[in-house]
């Protein structure tokens, strides 16, 4: 490493940049998996964030109560937000599937509330963490947590697997050829409800993936839902609902408008200067930052 | 292979096809021809499995499909292709085809959906190249796109839905001869339903007409043509009738 370079710049400036990366990675994996979601099956899990809470707890139980090896643990808690995945879109979204988008909405709010609620009755509502304090990897006179450089490199590795599935496999393919046009997708042999269910259980993976992530970093309690689902909802918006690389781009965007505006003064700010960003951009770019090409 | 018995599909109160019964031997070519709103489009869409048929039936090699899901219909080995080509824009000329082997034939292997796509795009005559996109096909590229997919799902019966709309006449008499040789040399039955009859009644074995959802007249295309219900329904003047009919049976290339 050449440290001249570091001195041009602020170091701290520099360290906010990189810290955004990589919060960037994990905010585009929630990102791509509430796409996916809505542009296969074109509703909006607005529970998503509280299938990571479960997830997390998940992880949590099995980690640190029943101290199973994490190589057992996390993909168990990948697992269990798939099935859980599965189940919301069985349940809630499969007999929603022709519904106003409204009742959809409703239906999956429903759920976040539902799932908040278990959570506080099956888990209480004290805050939990793995116990585990990785160390911080200091370069020059800069400091990056291995638990944020793990969490970006697992969601860098999340998203281009689910690429080579999508580009490779052919079940892939028809997800994003039924992105495209839902209506000639089950014209060509293709039973939807079956492709539907693919999808919800990637979501959940994606989910469960996210969720093994954050509680690397955070403590779970019933409510952590709340502190990444809505800006989670904004990437989403911001980069154009079902646009997966509009999604990309917008939570590197937002990750940095955190970092940097935390840089300044507390972290707090960094998110109200994200949400002031998100409303402009509503006015600028009501139909996303990319728009959808057609 | 194909008996329709009684078929009606209503709308509210509108009966689009109304007790409709024909059938379809195997290495046959069909046309369905009627004016706009005769229901030759409903037809083609119970068919499919796109409508629930009000009632009647529909038994294809021996078994009833009327009311299966379009999935499971495209299984069985009925393809179809769409009046107003619908291909994948942003999947490349090959995967758009290999994407309806891969689940058109019910067997989802690869291979298979690979091999398949290769033969159905050398038959319509696009290339095979890999790369190739959608966006470098004309009209013409696109009705064969469409051809390819129907066909890679390797049916038994071909529901042709007007190949023909948005191509010139040279264009047209060569799908028309396309649809002609996967008959011959693919062995596939074939239902034709066409808008432009000219061509459409120089390669069929027999015809249907329709008029308001029901069946007014069949035969041979000579007999059909001649025949006074249809070329006043369908044509309008007798006079004007009896010379593009004639015109379309008996001229040598394709008619005005």
């Amino acid at each position: 490493m050449n440290f001249a370079f570091f001195e041009v710049f602020d170091v701290y400036l520099l360290e906010a940049v990189v810290n955004g990366i990589l919060l960037g990675g994990v905010l585009a994996l929630m990102a791509l998996g509430l796409n996916l979601i809505f542009g296969v099956i074109d509703v909006v899990w607005i529970c998503y964030a509280e299938l990571i809470m479960i997830g997390m707890y998940g992880l949590y139980y099995a980690y640190a109560v029943y101290a199973l090896p994490m190589w057992i643990a996390a993909p168990m808690c990948i697992a269990l937000v798939a099935v859980l995945g599965l189940l919301l879109h069985y349940i809630v979204i499969r007999p929603l599937l022709d519904a106003a988008p409204i009742n959809q909405l409703l239906a999956t709010g429903g759920v976040l509330f539902f799932l908040q609620s278990f959570a506080t009755v099956a888990f209480g509502i004290d805050f939990r963490n793995l116990g585990i304090r990785l160390p911080v990897l200091a370069i020059g006179e800069m400091h990056f947590s291995y638990a944020r450089l793990l969490a970006f490199l697992a969601a860098v590795a999340g998203m281009v697997t689910i690429y080579l599935f999508m580009t490779r496999t052919y079940i892939g393919t028809a997800i994003r050829a039924i992105a495209q046009d839902r209506q000639i997708m089950v014209l060509m042999g293709v039973d939807s409800r079956r492709l539907y269910l693919v999808t919800s259980a990637l979501g959940g993976a994606l989910a469960g993936l996210a969720a093994c992530l954050l509680v690397l970093q955070y403590d779970v309690h019933p409510f952590v839902g709340l502190s990444f689902g809505p800006i989670t909802f904004m990437i989403v918006v911001l980069g154009g609902l079902g646009n997966f690389i509009g999604g990309f781009v917008a939570s590197f965007v937002f990750a940095e408008i955190i970092s940097l505006g935390g840089l300044y003064s507390d972290l707090e700010w960094g998110y109200v200067l994200a949400f002031a960003f998100f409303i402009l951009m509503m006015f600028a770019r009501p139909q996303g930052l990319l728009t959808r090409r057609s | 292979m194909l008996f329709v018995k009684g078929l009606v599909k209503r709308f509210g109160g509108f009966a689009a096809v109304n007790n409709v019964s024909f059938e379809v031997a195997r290495g046959e070519i069909l046309g369905l021809i009627g004016p706009n709103g005769s229901g030759k489009s409903t037809i083609f869409n119970v068919l499919s499995g796109t409508y629930r048929p009000t009632a009647g039936s529909i038994l294809f090699d021996g078994h009833e499909i009327a009311g299966l899901a379009p999935h499971q219909i495209i299984n069985r080995g009925i393809g179809r292709t769409f009046q107003i080509p619908r291909p994948f824009r942003r999947l490349s000329v090959f995967d758009n085809v290999a994407l309806a082997g891969y689940y058109g034939q019910g067997r989802h292997s690869r291979a298979k959906a690979q091999a398949s796509a290769e033969r159905a795009l050398a038959v319509v005559g696009l290339p095979t190249d890999p790369r190739a996109e959608v966006g470098g096909l004309g009209a013409a590229g696109l009705k064969k796109l469409e051809l390819a997919k129907a066909l890679a799902t390797e049916p038994k019966l071909l529901l042709a839905d007007e190949s023909l709309g948005g191509l010139d006449e040279h264009e047209m008499s060569r799908a028309a001869e396309m649809l002609r040789r996967i008959r011959d040399e693919m062995g596939i039955t074939i239902i034709w339903v066409e808008h432009i009859m000219g061509v459409l009644m120089r390669v069929v074995d027999r015809v249907i007409v329709l008029d308001h959802g029901e069946k007014i007249a069949e035969g041979s295309p000579g007999a059909v043509a001649n025949d006074p219900k249809v070329i006043e329904v369908y044509l309008g003047t007798e006079a004007q009738a009896q010379q593009e009919l004639a015109a379309a049976l008996h001229a040598e290339g394709a008619p005005s």
